[in-house]
């Protein structure tokens, strides 16, 4: 009886673990602290209304980076736990980690880096710029976007419940590759944790995926067709693109994996003809463009900021298209060089190994085209330009890095080494995460009005740099002299000790950057008067999302402008400089003219009626369902799984047959609202 | 300017719609990949062509299809707003629907009792997982299509529920094709 | 997929009519004990299939007559194409991975090609 109520779930599975009580400890710290500052300040009706159940991407898209950077301070800790035990744990010592608590924090730390703070940074991005640079008041389906992102957040916090309701975090690595993964090798909870927290932010993903493909291919502004698109709008279309192909992949494997857990199946098991390579083959169908995913909008980033700081035209701007459109493509086929030394053959493995090469190519176009860009440009140095260049220089090293990993003979030395792990952490944090931050400081003035503060953030970016260069340049010699990756414990033979306590230097750095940026914000709010932004165009921009207030109203734009131009908004201010005989010149040398110019304009605009989407729970009601339906499937709490996927599916029936989700804004709310 | 945003609302549901879809036939191309991949690892237990009664599943195939035929049918009385007519090739196409969906249970009961389950080997897995995966699909077809109706039962035939009936058309459509695959890839060469 | 355009019940019956003489052809040729080569014979249930899955496209979801930009169109174009990505490369590696690994599958090479 105790076993159909309560599953596996026994007092033994409760907290006793020093971290996991730790964990425990300071959760429940965090979480009364939050709600007493929401009861005392009378904040829980706003924060539900305003926020919670917002259907604005925009909205949307700040919750998602709030969310991703709590994750990364999470991620980061482990990273650090990680180096921390590498350093000191040699010969005699072992460290302070218990190779089973090490096995833990590494996957943690790749999964929450991956799902929870690369992806949930990239859609927060591309929820608030999307649709502002492409003109639109809206997603396609406003209600997947918050049913989307609230899955993403279950998904997060289910994975973490290991801190408070009790057993472990998976240790199989990132990927839970089989036959580890299976219960003969892995009975614990930690692989169902990882499972269901996936499927359900994956399902989030998915859902997010096929919103922006509709929202860009059918609600852009009149006269933007797709050549006359942004960059990163183009590159978010491709990374949409591969998400919806690719995560269905995921979906599936992870569900087969599930049911060789749950019911005793055999697709990856070592025996009764399952066949684990075939886990392998599949998870890196999906792994491989998932990095794609993850570094395709990043590029769209800096193609805007290059563009805007050199105050010129992208350069080549239909040859960066089809350098993103042929990423998307090539990603597709190149997931072999995952595991050349599985033994697939000559064959294989030279197919594999030359198509990877290939995708080295439109990526050497882009970086090209940057570089062109910038020549003869007018550049400004502003920070946003700084990720950039650091972006330029850790990208093509591990680029390099990768190509050489590409040949199969060098990959059967270099597999699962160190030289692998500093090759990915490169492109990651080179490519994405500065992407990322690249972003962030670009559109932040957009986002809340103000600028952030370019001193401190010319020195985060420094600190990042160098930090990343002292922990990563000892990873490539690291793994040149034999040290393999998710090493707990090593001979002090090696003489790899000092190496490694450079690496674990280079993140102290690091650590010290992550927090001048929080400084740099704390900072920039307190002067937010100072680098106030009156008009909404604080970068002297060219694309669309500048050409509305700062931070833009709900419905983005009164009147939906007429695009002309891939440098949409620089088009407009051109014709209207040109009436005041002003050159290009004097457009970049005095701004001030210039947007006095379209403020006039302004004045004497017709609205019309707005259609919006009304706020609903039903997101928040939908995945609250789902992750318990996910928690009681991990703890084979069978009774509560059932009723909450009847909930789940009751929520989305309701929802589905509800007529009236959208209410209206007359023309004349409109011109009260844009006059005050 | 209310006609030309329901076009347009629609215009993206479709869309919208299909591209789900696409996503959906990734997600049966990927267990059609481990089917084809795990198909001889019978370890001992029979095989497809031990298994497989090819005159029972075609019959299957056969209802299937015509419940795709009188979806299809019915779709276009839903857009003359013909009630009557809607619901007699709909609730046609349901109970061709239900009888699939029996003689797919039924046939899973028959393996089950002879001691075939999915435990047995990997090929069974698969096989279970592939065609389970198609009836779950058919399934939540015929739930979505009583919901519908009872929709309609209260509001009528609006412009909405047309979009509704429309999709589910397609979403059935779409099933079939699927299950010509299963029909070709696990059955026809199963009996090679 | 269009709703602008009249589809009559004409083109449903067509259709439906197609699709049965693909199934049954498709069947027959498996029970009856044709002479055909197994590699033949895979090959004509394929292609049988795929012209099944082009007449319910055009007959049933009139794929046909969408108009421009046909994104429906497209999207089934590139989801084909990453179906093939996955299937196909699935079976090769796979097919490769056992051929290399497995000292059973080895035998039965050895047994049928009379040595290496």
């Amino acid at each position: 009886m105790e076993n159909f109520i309560f599953g596996k779930l026994t007092w033994e599975a409760l907290p006793h673990l020093w971290f996991t009580i730790a964990g425990t400890v300071s959760m429940t710290i965090m979480g009364i602290g939050a709600v007493a500052a929401l009861t005392y300040y009378k904040k829980w009706k706003w924060l539900w209304k305003e926020w919670l159940t917002s259907c604005d991407p925009k909205k949307i898209g700040i919750m998602y980076i709030i969310f991703a950077s709590l994750m990364l301070f999470r991620g980061a800790l482990d990273a650090f736990m990680i180096w921390a035990q590498q350093s000191i744990s040699v010969g005699a010592s072992h460290g302070y980690l218990s190779a089973d608590h090490f096995q833990q924090i590494f996957t943690a730390h790749g999964d929450i880096m991956v799902f929870f703070v690369t992806m949930g940074f990239l859609f927060g991005l591309i929820n608030f710029i999307v649709p502002l640079q492409i003109g639109a008041r809206d997603l396609a389906f406003p209600f997947l976007n918050t049913l989307g992102f609230w899955l993403y957040v279950a998904g997060a916090i289910l994975i973490n419940m290991f801190f408070v309701v009790g057993g472990d975090f998976a240790a199989a690595g990132w990927l839970s590759i089989a036959p580890l993964s299976e219960l003969q090798f892995n009975p614990g909870i930690g692989v169902d944790y990882w499972i269901w927290s996936l499927q359900i932010s994956g399902l989030g993903t998915l859902l997010g995926g096929i919103n922006f493909v509709v929202t860009i291919l059918k609600l852009r502004a009149p006269g933007m067709s797709l050549m006359k698109m942004p960059l990163f709008v183009w590159t978010s279309l491709c990374s949409m693109v591969l998400v919806i192909t690719i995560f269905p992949i995921l979906t599936v494997t992870i569900a087969l994996l599930n049911l060789d857990r749950l019911f005793g199946m055999h697709f990856f098991t070592s025996g009764f003809g399952g066949n684990p390579m075939m886990y392998t083959n599949l998870i890196w169908t999906w792994g491989h463009p998932e990095v794609y995913v993850l570094i395709l909008p990043a590029f769209g980033v800096y193609s805007e900021i290059v563009s805007n700081f050199s105050h010129k035209r992208l350069f080549s701007y239909t040859s960066n298209v089809m350098a993103a459109i042929a990423i998307t493509l090539m990603s597709l086929l190149v997931w072999l060089h995952h595991f050349f030394t599985m033994g697939a053959g000559a064959d294989v493995n030279s197919f594999f190994g030359i198509m990877t090469m290939f995708i080295a190519v439109p990526t050497g176009v882009q970086i090209f085209n940057w570089a062109t860009t910038m020549f003869r440009g007018k550049i400004t140095f502003d920070s946003p330009l700084y990720w950039f260049l650091g972006f330029v220089s850790t990208f093509t090293f591990g680029g390099m890095a990768g190509v050489l990993l590409s040949v199969p003979p060098a990959d059967f030395q270099l597999h699962n080494s160190l030289f692998l792990v500093a090759h990915f952490h490169t492109m990651i944090i080179g490519g994405a995460l500065f992407g990322i931050f690249a972003g962030l400081t670009y559109w932040f003035p957009k986002v809340t009005g103000f600028k952030l503060d370019e001193k401190l953030g010319k020195y985060s970016f420094w600190l990042w740099l160098i930090g990343f260069f002292v922990s990563f340049t000892p990873l490539y010699i690291l793994g040149f002299m034999g040290a393999t990756r998710r090493l707990d414990h090593y001979s002090a033979s090696t003489g790899w000790q000092p190496l490694f306590i450079t690496a674990f230097i280079g993140i102290c750095i690091i650590g010290v950057g992550t927090a001048v940026q929080v400084y740099q914000i704390i900072v920039s709010i307190k002067n937010r008067k100072k680098n106030h932004d009156t008009t909404g165009d604080p970068w002297n921009g060219r694309t669309l999302e500048w050409a509305t207030a700062s931070p833009p109203p709900f419905y983005n734009f009164a009147v939906i402008p007429n695009v002309k131009d891939s440098d949409a908004f620089w088009d407009m201010k051109k014709s209207l400089a040109k009436d005041a005989s002003m050159s290009d010149m004097d457009m970049i040398t005095n701004p001030e003219k210039v947007s006095q110019l379209l403020a006039e304009k302004r004045k004497n605009q017709k609205y019309e009626e707005i259609t919006l989407p009304k706020n609903t729970p039903m997101g928040i009601y939908l995945s609250l369902f789902v992750f318990v339906v996910g928690f009681a499937m991990v703890w084979h709490i069978f009774w509560l799984a059932v009723i909450c996927l009847v909930g789940a599916i009751a929520c989305f029936i309701i929802r589905a047959f509800d007529d009236e989700t959208e209410y209206e804004l007359s023309a004349e709310e409109v011109k009260k609202l844009e006059e005050k | 300017m209310k006609e030309e945003l329901q076009q347009k609302n629609n215009d993206k549901t479709f869309f919208g719609f299909w591209v789900y879809l696409m996503t959906d036939l990734l997600m049966f191309a990927a267990l059609f990949a481990t089917y084809a991949v795990l198909r001889n690892n019978t370890f001992g237990a029979p095989s497809g062509k031990e298994l497989f009664s090819l005159p029972y599943v075609l019959i299957e195939t056969l209802i299937l299809l015509t419940s795709s035929f009188t979806v299809g049918i019915g779709t276009i009385y839903a857009r003359a707003k013909d009630v009557v007519k809607t619901s007699i090739f709909f609730g046609a196409t349901f109970i061709l629907g239900v009888v699939f969906l029996w003689m797919e249970v039924a046939e899973f009961a028959h393996l089950f009792a002879e001691g075939n389950t999915p435990q047995r080997s990997a090929f069974l897995s698969s096989y279970f997982t592939l065609v389970g995966t198609h009836g779950l699909h058919i399934t939540s077809g015929l739930l979505w299509m009583v919901l519908i109706f009872i929709f309609i039962l209260k509001r009528g035939m609006s412009d909405s529920s047309i979009r509704k009936l429309t999709l589910l058309g397609i979403f059935w459509h779409f099933l079939d094709i699927v299950w010509i695959f299963i029909f070709t890839i696990v059955y026809l060469l199963g009996a090679i | 997929m269009n709703e602008n355009k009249k589809i009559k019940i004409s083109t449903y019956v067509l259709g439906f009519l197609m699709s049965v003489i693909l199934t049954l052809l498709a069947y027959f040729l498996a029970v009856t004990k044709t002479s055909f080569d197994s590699f033949i014979l895979i090959v004509i249930f394929m292609v049988l299939a795929l012209i099944q899955l082009i007449v319910q496209l055009v007959f049933f979801l009139h794929m046909a007559n969408e108009s421009r930009p046909r994104w429906n169109l497209l999207f089934f174009m590139t989801t084909l194409g990453g179906i093939l990505i996955l299937i196909v490369g699935s079976i090769w590696i796979m097919y490769h991975l056992n051929y290399n690994m497995t000292p059973q599958q080895i035998n039965n090479y050895v047994e049928s090609q009379d040595g290496f």
